[in-house]
């Protein structure tokens, strides 16, 4: 089970990633922009956090400074290091490529940072159902699979 | 759709010949197992060696899983230090023999200080030294239609591996731990080392070497006693 999820990850991880590439995805809607790294709008967007502000419906065109930042972390930094963490554990792998478990500091050290990697996406996952049902659940949800708004405007 | 169904015909067939698909291929779990087992062997086909560590890197404490066998026939081998145990070894061989521990330890020997990993999440590193199976199998004659290599301990257990690790040389039938006799917790009178896979494939106190063109034929047919209880025959994870 735990083994044929980590090809579902790998393998669906690999097309997603290039597809973002491919189409800017990750270069548009991810990266964050000017605007939003202004000192005045990262307060605004931590304070409204910070006080559970629901977001008006027109809020679902773009992504958010804090949305961004959890999303590049989720992909490009505790994804790949589950998979090079868990790949540190393999002795038949390892056999192959000794220095990706040798610059972790062997398997121990690997097995301890797949754990507290997990972690860390158990709680990503639970923050993010949590602000999609604050944000109203049905309208997020609907937008997230279609790419659409309620208001018909498509995804920029 | 029949040239899609065909293709995935020539490409399992392709796979089968050479050699990967494991015994646990079927059902969904299945299709995980398979996808190891050929990009790993893939990946090792230059024969690649697990890491060997220095002296200095053994580590202090060794823990086991597991007590050795409670039988009166094991405790009696042990206290009389393995005089009458034999390691038999027949199947696709030119010629069936049997070794006491004492011919064993006369044939050519390898010492390797090397990880050993259980699936549990404890490892350790310790120096061992044995016969290369590859050593033994060859001066019995392996016959050309051999494809597996099946491990029947002291107690009610056993495993198989394929040619590609059997003949691999860090693959040891290990009759020394550490520089002393090896312990009865740890597989006395011999247990493999296989780096390349984790623990629970270090079969220990084997008494049995079978080579078989097929493992269907044996238990459930899946390769080993743990791959019955649901662990992955292929273990080099």
């Amino acid at each position: 089970m735990h083994f044929l999820s980590a090809w579902i990850l790998v393998l669906t991880g690999l097309v997603y990633v290039a597809i973002g590439i491919l189409t800017h995805h990750f270069r548009e809607h991810l990266l964050p922009n000017k605007t939003q790294l202004r000192w005045n709008a990262i307060r605004q967007v931590v304070s409204d956090h910070v006080h559970l502000k629901r977001p008006p419906k027109e809020d679902a065109v773009s992504y958010n400074l804090l949305q961004r930042v959890g999303y590049l972390a989720v992909i490009f930094g505790l994804v790949p290091l589950m998979i090079w963490t868990g790949l540190a554990m393999s002795p038949g792998f390892t056999s192959v490529f000794p220095a990706v478990a040798g610059t972790l500091g062997g398997d121990q050290a690997a097995r301890t940072i797949h754990f507290f990697v997990a972690v860390s996406l158990v709680v990503f996952l639970i923050i993010h159902i949590a602000m999609v049902w604050l944000a109203g659940f049905k309208h997020r949800v609907v937008t997230m699979i279609t790419g659409r708004t309620a208001s018909g405007t498509d995804y920029p | 759709m029949a040239a899609g169904a065909s293709g995935i015909a020539v490409a399992a067939r392709l796979a089968n010949r050479y050699g990967l698909i494991p015994p646990d291929n079927s059902g969904v779990f299945g299709i995980g197992e398979t996808l190891t087992y050929a990009a790993q062997r893939i990946l090792m086909s230059h024969h690649s060696l697990a890491r060997e560590f220095g002296r200095s890197e053994i580590s202090k404490v060794a823990p086991v899983n597991g007590d050795p066998p409670e039988t009166e026939a094991y405790q009696r081998l042990l206290h009389s230090g393995f005089a009458d145990w034999r390691l038999s070894v027949d199947g696709l061989v030119a010629r069936p023999s049997s070794f006491t521990l004492e011919e064993l330890k006369r044939l050519p020997s390898r010492t390797q200080i090397t990880l050993h990993a259980c699936e549990m999440g404890w490892s350790f590193i310790a120096e061992w030294t044995g016969v290369p199976l590859n050593y033994l199998l060859s001066s019995v004659g392996i016959l050309p239609k051999a494809r597996y290599v099946v491990f029947f301990p002291l107690d009610p257990w056993w495993e198989s591996i394929d040619m590609a690790d059997a003949l691999h040389p860090q693959m040891l039938l290990a009759y020394t731990m550490n520089g002393e006799e090896l312990p009865a917790p740890h597989g006395a009178p011999l247990r493999l080392r296989l780096p390349r896979q984790i623990g629970y494939k270090n079969v220990k106190y084997l008494s049995h070497i079978k080579v078989v063109e097929a493992v269907k034929n044996i238990g459930k047919g899946v390769g080993g006693a743990n791959v019955e209880d649901g662990y992955a025959w292929y273990a080099g994870i």
